[in-house]
């Protein structure tokens, strides 16, 4: 194929369509950024819809109900740019039921209270939108087109989950623990969904020739504390940083060390709800096959009746 | 479920006056199925007022390799174009 042709669309900032020439190495990339991004959106379905039937008003129920509804859809929103660069669908599930592919970090942890509904829509979506809005304008026209409509989504659920937070955060002094404690708890997993240190992201390289990534993993994290931090203050609430400060001459926030080990930890499947999260989703997926197997047989029989007539 | 379960393109109008655009594609048993996915996947916010459904496999498309040859006819007729023709300034309303 000629390469020089599809670095010359990539860096005139164009887009690549399915059908064009790509090297190998950009389509696996890409299959494999956009299905573990797929599993993570319906992993992500399983923190939050563990609070669905506990909503603490019929108003939260809804919103929720609706917010785990979008990340169903986001999920398939992916899973369909994936098939646009020739992967198949079934194989990518099996991916991820067989611990093949991974999914964000950040869904094995537990939602134990209320407020972390709260925190996950403000911190993790927050995090997301962050991640997700440069890639609105990555190379893959497909994937690129599937993050507008989760972006425009995305921004409900960080909304509501500001409100529910803000709600929390000016109630009862047991809800104003409830909400800090979220914050304690969710902080430093919502900074590590950027991924690793730049000086130890050995693809990120590659990725930003091919257009698929255009800011590095530090820069994104420091987008997401410059606007996080006053938000947290706004609520009253503090972050659980103790090296955390805003440096005057650069008008940034300088922040305390990260975790890595507890990263790589989780990555490699010991974080709290690892196993959970994969039992649940093979169980969920084994459990529906009869209305998969019941659809399709409705769909043949139609179809013989079709050709009989 | 991918054999069993062909892709269908989706195209929405988004409101009276505007033409069906691609929005995505989707797994479905069949067209009714494939219908009702799409409007739950692609019209959870009222963004469409009639969706098409299409068979992936029944897409025909012009491939990007033959682009230039393909679409070459029209590359040589600016002539086709309002702005080929010179029109002296001091005349009006053309």
């Amino acid at each position: 194929m000629d390469e020089r042709r599809f670095q010359q669309i990539v860096d005139g900032d164009g887009r690549i369509e399915p059908r064009d020439e790509m090297p190998d190495g950009y389509r696996k990339t890409l299959i494999r950024q956009i299905a573990q991004h797929a599993h993570s959106e319906i992993i992500g379905m399983q923190p939050e819809g563990n609070w669905i039937t506990r909503a603490p008003s019929l108003r939260r129920k809804a919103i929720l109900v609706a917010k785990v509804q979008d990340e169903a859809g986001h999920g398939l929103y992916l899973y369909g740019a994936a098939e646009t660069l020739g992967a198949d669908r079934d194989e990518l599930l099996d991916m991820l039921h067989s611990g093949r592919q991974k999914y964000s970090t950040i869904f094995n942890y537990p939602t134990v209270s209320w407020a972390d509904v709260a925190a996950i829509g403000w911190l993790v979506d927050g995090a997301a939108i962050m991640n997700q809005v440069p890639l609105t304008r990555c190379s893959s026209g497909p994937y690129a087109r599937a993050m507008i409509r989760v972006c425009k989504e995305e921004s409900f659920h960080q909304r509501q989950g500001f409100e529910a937070m803000t709600v929390l955060a000016n109630g009862s002094p047991a809800q104003r623990r409830m909400a800090q404690d979220a914050l304690d708890r969710w902080w430093w997993p919502s900074l590590r969904m950027f991924g690793p240190s730049d000086d130890n992201s050995p693809n990120s390289a590659q990725s930003m020739a091919w257009g698929i990534k255009r800011f590095s993993n530090d820069e994104l994290r420091q987008r997401f504390v410059d606007a996080t931090v006053p938000q947290a203050e706004h609520l009253g609430l503090t972050v659980p940083d103790p090296d955390l400060r805003l440096d005057a001459a650069t008008g940034h926030h300088v922040f305390g060390e990260i975790d890595w080990t507890e990263f790589f930890e989780v990555m490699k499947g010991n974080g709290p709800c690892n196993r959970q999260r994969l039992e649940r989703r093979v169980t969920a997926h084994e459990e529906g096959a009869w209305v998969r197997e019941a659809a399709a047989a409705y769909a043949s029989k139609q179809a013989a009746r079709e050709v009989a007539a | 479920m991918s054999s069993a379960q062909p892709l269908w393109e989706v195209f929405v109008r988004s409101k009276r006056g505007l033409s069906h655009t691609h929005a995505g594609s989707l797994h479905a048993p069949d067209a009714h199925m494939a219908l009702r996915n799409a409007r739950d996947l692609f019209t959870r916010r009222q963004e469409g007022v009639s969706i098409w459904v299409v068979r992936a496999t029944d897409v025909v498309a012009s491939s990007p390799d033959e682009k230039d040859a393909f679409f070459d006819p029209s590359g040589d007729k600016p002539y086709r174009h309002p702005t080929f023709y010179d029109v002296p300034d001091s005349v009006t309303h053309l």
